[in-house]
């Protein structure tokens, strides 16, 4: 085994993985001035015109959620947490996302709307949409921020670029291109952001594999490390806590499975909003369901080279060793000869961007429509909004970049932040499944039900984060207060509906099950009734693969 | 749609696994024996051509992805 210092993450780059960086670059900004002349009105800017087919949107949903933090975590969680991380994509994503695109989709996009928020609006009130639309904008810029600075770590730890560096040149491309092209421009370059941080992956993992002597190599080292063999099972150590990942079946299943993930997968509009520039409602559907096949197979990518990292480097995650979060960064540097090296760094690079980019582009489309046309002023013409919307974008990039400055000064605070963050939406899917299905659910359900949701959220972790109460781990902690806001919120909005009074049917036509819209037309392409380009064919799929992909690992 | 992202994909791959290829090939003994004595550079070349060629014959093959309505969904501002 190697011991390694911290300084050992420098990687020895050269012009040969420069020029695969830069031409990069080229590209992305190249799309940006591509896309520029498609935008004729504020559809074309926000909604990408409504016109990609479900290939498109669906790996742009996918790369949506791989940004590096997810991808360098991911891996770090494999050397901590063993086979268990794949919980967190196998039933921690995939049922979600299939519920999205079978049962949700056909909602956001039928009733033509921007946004989440423009969909509280519609089937809740004004108040409801402000709110959410102010809670999202401020969390997305945040992230966005706290993106740039994990980004300026990693290039500062493996290139030796100054902070501040980074973090310009990075917020300068994710700015042209997203000012340019709006979301077109960002959903092309998450496509192609996802094969190129593939491309950077796949040797990292085969390399790896060939030094621990193969799968059978790498079980072998893992049973003898600290994980042991409780770090080779997903399902049958979990009847108690006594597992790596300190979490049980019912935890795993209801806090990560359920409350957890449909609330991240359904609500959050940095991931619905690619579902709502598909064609027509059918590849709208199959987004979510298309990105599905590709998130079953990333812990290939991320579980795998933790794994190898953990076995490699004797003093991982300890004391004067590397961080767990250098899994991936140790293995490239330690296999990788220059070239694979530059699209390795290319692919991580381009999936921090990627990741800022998605948080913009939800953010401009937000502040535009639920803030600023909703509440301030909403009936200037159509090319005033795309203007405000290239404004936002450099709002919110500029204060992404006061973030990131921010967050290199007290780190801490703005991980306690994100944490936060997460459980805007665990109250969000009770509110969204219930108003769905109870067309008596009152507009100030709605309202009061996310108000006391996210509070109850907030009343349960911030007093764990405090030291008041004891929850385990971290994870727990996190299905704890997720669990808290769902019940609290559901609970709060039966009250709440059976004392004010519910919106006429006709206005809940098109956004509630069982009221449909007779206006809407049928907007099927032919070849929409192939069985593979059926969401519950496909869907269905995805479920018996997840599960499956489990038998191995039990 | 605007433009087809699949040309886009296909070129950078193109450029990309050319660029590989003649690494790899120029790779010497230091470069093969930290990739655990595997060319790595041309392999993810080759794997990149391979790659750029799909989405380029996916692209000549079916020019626009997207079928003919089947009645008129633009429109919608």
């Amino acid at each position: 085994m190697l011991a390694l210092a911290p300084q050992d993450l420098r990687l020895d780059v050269n012009a040969l993985d420069y020029l695969i960086l830069a031409l990069y670059f080229a590209v992305v900004v190249g799309i940006g001035f591509a896309a520029r002349r498609a935008i004729r009105s504020s559809s074309d800017f926000f909604l990408a015109g409504r016109a990609l087919p479900a290939w498109i949107t669906g790996l742009a949903f996918v790369s949506a959620n791989l940004g590096a933090i997810e991808i360098l975590g991911m891996a770090a969680n494999g050397a901590q947490y063993g086979l268990m991380t794949v919980h967190y994509y196998w039933i921690g994503a995939i049922p979600a996302m299939v519920f999205l695109g079978i049962v949700m989709m056909p909602f956001y996009y039928r009733s033509k709307v921007h946004s989440v928020p423009e969909f509280l609006r519609r089937r809740f009130n004004p108040a409801t949409q402000l709110f959410n639309a102010i809670a999202f904008a401020v969390a997305q810029v945040l992230i966005a921020g706290i993106n740039l600075y994990a980004l300026a770590l990693v290039m500062e730890a493996l290139l030796g670029w100054p902070l501040w560096l980074s973090v310009i040149v990075s917020a300068a491309i994710v700015l042209a291109y997203i000012t340019l092209g709006g979301l077109s421009s960002a959903i092309y370059n998450e496509v192609m952001q996802f094969f190129v941080i593939i491309a950077g992956l796949v040797p990292v993992v085969v390399l790896g594999l060939i030094r621990v002597g193969g799968f059978e190599g790498l079980g072998q080292k893992v049973r003898e490390s600290v994980l042991g063999e409780g770090g080779l099972h997903t399902w049958s150590t979990t009847a108690t806590t006594d597992n790596p990942l300190g979490a049980s079946w019912i935890g795993i299943v209801f806090g990560l499975g359920f409350v957890l993930s449909f609330g991240y997968w359904t609500t959050n509009f940095a991931e619905v909003q690619r579902g709502l520039s598909a064609r027509n409602t059918n590849a709208a559907r199959l987004t979510p369901i298309v990105a599905a096949y590709p998130k079953l197979l990333i812990p290939v990518v991320t579980v795998i080279p933790g794994l190898v990292a953990l076995v490699l480097f004797s003093n991982l995650g300890k004391d004067g060793g590397p961080a767990y979060n250098y899994a991936i960064p140790l293995l490239m540097n330690e296999f990788l000869p220059n070239g694979v090296l530059g699209v390795a760094v290319t692919g991580l690079l381009a999936s921090f961007m990627a990741g800022m980019a998605a948080n913009i582009s939800g953010f401009n489309t937000v502040f535009t429509y639920d803030i600023w046309k909703g509440h301030v002023n909403g009936d200037k013409p159509d090319e005033f909004y795309v203007r405000l919307g290239r404004i936002a974008t450099v709002g919110g990039v500029v204060a992404g970049i006061g973030t990131a400055f921010i967050a290199a000064g007290f780190s801490n605070i703005m991980n306690y932040l994100q944490a936060l963050f997460a459980f805007f939406n665990a109250p969000l899917f009770a509110t969204f499944i219930i108003g769905l299905f109870w067309k008596r659910m009152t507009p100030w359900a709605g309202f009061w039900g996310i108000i006391a949701g996210t509070l109850a959220a907030f009343a349960v972790y911030i007093p764990y984060r405090a030291d008041l109460i004891d929850l385990g781990t971290d994870l727990n902690a996190s299905f704890v207060a997720a669990g808290a806001a769902f019940l609290v919120d559901a609970i709060v909005s039966v009250v709440i509906t059976l004392v004010t009074t519910p919106k006429p049917e006709e206005e809940l036509r098109g956004l509630v099950y069982g009221l449909t819209d007779v206006d809407l037309k049928d907007d099927s392409l032919a070849g929409d009734r192939a069985w593979y380009r059926s969401p519950v064919v496909l869907g269905s799929g995805a479920l018996v693969l997840a599960a499956a992909f489990y038998l191995p690992f039990l | 749609m605007l433009f087809d992202i699949r040309r886009i994909l296909g070129g950078l791959f193109a450029v990309y696994g050319v660029i590989l290829v003649v690494a790899g090939l120029l790779d010497g003994a230091e470069e093969i024996a930290k990739a655990e004595g595997v060319r790595i550079n041309l392999w993810t070349g080759i794997g990149m051509l391979v790659l750029a060629g799909v989405f380029l014959l996916w692209e000549r093959l079916r020019p626009k992805d997207v079928p003919d309505p089947s009645d008129d969904t633009s429109g919608d501002a």
